[in-house]
């Protein structure tokens, strides 16, 4: 990153109680446009939890999150999707027995509406996705194919188009390329750096390090829910990286 | 051998997806066809095939509103008591010299409520599954049923009360016979299915409600509002079971305690011969209407060659269990592993 860009969001202080169990505390994070951001730690040490306070899907215990400067309480998904935050779920958050084209705007339908009622235009949304995966260099056979009927890299690529139909400012993927054949991890970390290049801040949680080093530019740690360690990546190596998420500096 | 396999595949991946959605359509087509062979007289006759329609009628409203609830992956057990405790409602309402768009009214109102009460006590109550609640409300609906009308008949509705469920549209002017009607539920049947089925097909709703079966975390990840959609699915399924004790009412001319007893068994199992699966997401509102027609003309057929209702117990239940399997086996094959 060679110039100081906007900062996107900010998480200041955020604690997650599960009943008696402290998930996070006062963990801080901050994501710039154009800037990848990587989140590792062990499992168990917070990652998860983090990335669904920051997308609405948990609400914080304590702690505050900033979009664009400004304080944001996040009651649902919708809320931190309207204001540009999107999450590419490790489990994909795909429903299989929907076409690619309805699960990329799932939620967001394009609708014609007659009163009440909203009918889908599916004209529109078959004319956005194949624009779309045009956009993205993404190859299916046709956006009518069922989710279920996609290799792992397809539904990966299509969970990331998803992520990205709506003109996203953040994108949080978690385990970006665990479920994917070698072959196709290369493919997701391409779509990754294009995506930073249109200035969306990407969070990435994961474990492997070749990931975090081909596409970060900073890489902060988590240890037993709290922030652990943080570094430019080009002031850092993987063995130092692999040390802080055992919790050892 | 590698490109056999893959030929083979390919074919499948072809003929697959037409056999999904009319496969089902398919067999009702067979069994026509088979049933008039083996009764050329009568099977096909105005009088027989009306009379099919009419069997069916207020079960087909039972299913479609099952339907629903099976395609979110859960399941209304309760939908025969609500039917019974709505006609129960209707009795009353009529036999107290309410006019009649009110006595009609009622049980739509009443079908719905108790849907309502079904979706609310699964979200809000957060029950392990439907089953439970649904479970829990088959006794409290039918108890409440018969607390309310001592669990004695009440009978005797006007001609307006009863046209839906008895009312005979006349084709005369078409040069037929008087015999040669169209009944009225027919047309209602009809009319329901289509509106069920643009709901199901065209409307983001029911989009949703497909969605919520497919992958429920996806749904609530993309900011579907899960709970707000079971609860309308499970009110609807409600109002359907209403429209089925209206019909019922004019059927029978009488509202009595056993009403719509075991029929939530029926209704399921007409989604599931239909092709609607259990593990949610799939299913086609046409399936529902064949699983019923398939239903109503195995009965008819078989009382029409005098064969023991023992035996259509056993039939049924057989076509039940060869319709899931056949679905597991679609699953298994139809999924990329």
């Amino acid at each position: 990153m060679s110039s100081i860009n906007q900062l996107l969001l900010e998480a200041k202080s955020v604690t997650k109680y599960f009943g008696t169990i402290t998930a996070l505390e006062n963990v801080n994070l901050k994501i710039h446009a154009g800037e990848c951001l990587g989140v590792v730690g062990d499992n168990g040490a917070g990652k998860s939890t983090l990335m669904k306070v920051l997308s609405g899907l948990y609400k914080p215990s304590a702690g505050s999150l900033f979009f664009d400067g400004k304080e944001k309480i996040l009651e649902s998904p919708k809320d931190s999707q309207n204001l540009g935050l999107e999450m590419v779920y490790q489990d994909l958050a795909l429903a299989g027995n929907l076409p690619i084209g309805e699960n990329i705007f799932l939620g967001r339908e394009p609708t014609k509406n007659l009163g009440l009622l909203k009918f889908l235009d599916y004209k529109k949304i078959k004319e956005l996705t194949d624009a779309h995966l045009g956009k993205l260099k993404i190859n299916v056979k046709s956006a009518d194919q069922k989710v279920e009927e996609l290799s792992g890299g397809q539904r990966q690529a299509v969970a990331i188009a998803r992520s990205t139909a709506f003109n996203a400012k953040v994108v949080i993927m978690d385990e970006p390329t665990a479920a994917l054949a070698i072959k196709e991890v290369g493919k997701v970390l391409d779509l990754i750096n294009s995506l930073k290049q249109t200035g969306v801040g990407v969070i990435v949680i994961s474990h492997r390090m070749d990931d975090i080093f081909a596409v970060c530019d900073r890489v902060m740690a988590l240890f037993q829910g709290t922030n652990f360690a943080e570094s430019e990546l080009s002031k850092t190596s993987r063995d130092e990286v692999i040390g802080w998420i055992m919790g050892k500096k | 051998m590698e490109n056999k396999d893959q030929e083979k595949n390919s074919l499948y991946l072809k003929i697959m997806p037409y056999l999904e959605k009319y496969g089902i359509l398919l067999l009702l087509v067979i069994m026509i066809v088979v049933m008039h062979f083996l009764q050329p007289d009568v099977f096909l006759s105005w009088r027989n095939v009306t009379n099919v329609f009419k069997q069916i009628s207020w079960q087909s409203m039972l299913a479609l509103g099952v339907f629903m609830v099976i395609v979110t992956a859960g399941i209304d057990l309760s939908v025969g008591s609500i039917m019974m405790l709505s006609l129960m409602i209707l009795a009353i309402v009529a036999k107290a010299g309410a006019p009649w768009y009110i006595v009609v009214i009622t049980p739509l109102i009443a079908g719905f409520l108790c849907g309502l009460f079904n979706g609310l006590g699964i979200t809000l109550l957060r029950m392990p599954h439907p089953f439970i609640m649904t479970l829990g409300t088959l006794y409290i609906f039918r108890g409440t049923g018969n607390l309310i009308s001592g669990g004695t008949p009440i009978s005797g509705f006007t001609d307006e009360v009863r046209y839906l469920g008895h009312g005979r549209i006349d084709l005369t002017w078409l040069g037929l016979e008087k015999s040669q009607y169209l009944p009225v539920s027919l047309v209602l049947i009809a009319i329901v299915y289509i509106i069920f089925w643009i709901f199901m097909n065209k409307t983001r709703t029911g989009k949703w409600i497909y969605a919520i079966g497919g992958n429920p975390n996806a749904a609530r990840a993309s900011g579907i509002n899960v709970n707000k959609i079971l609860v309308i699915v499970y009110s609807l399924c409600g109002f359907l079971s209403g429209i089925g004790a209206l019909i019922l009412a004019g059927r029978t001319d009488s509202g009595y305690p056993n009403a719509g007893l075991q029929s939530e068994l029926d209704a399921i199992a007409a989604c599931i011969i239909g092709g609607a699966s259990f593990f949610g997401g799939r299913g086609t509102v046409l399936g529902v209407f064949a699983g019923v027609m398939i239903m109503g003309i195995l009965r008819n057929g078989l009382n029409l060659m005098d064969v023991s209702s023992f035996w259509q117990q056993v039939l049924i239940g057989s076509i039940i269990v060869l319709a899931v399997y056949i679905d597991v086996l679609r699953r298994d094959l139809g999924t990329r592993k």
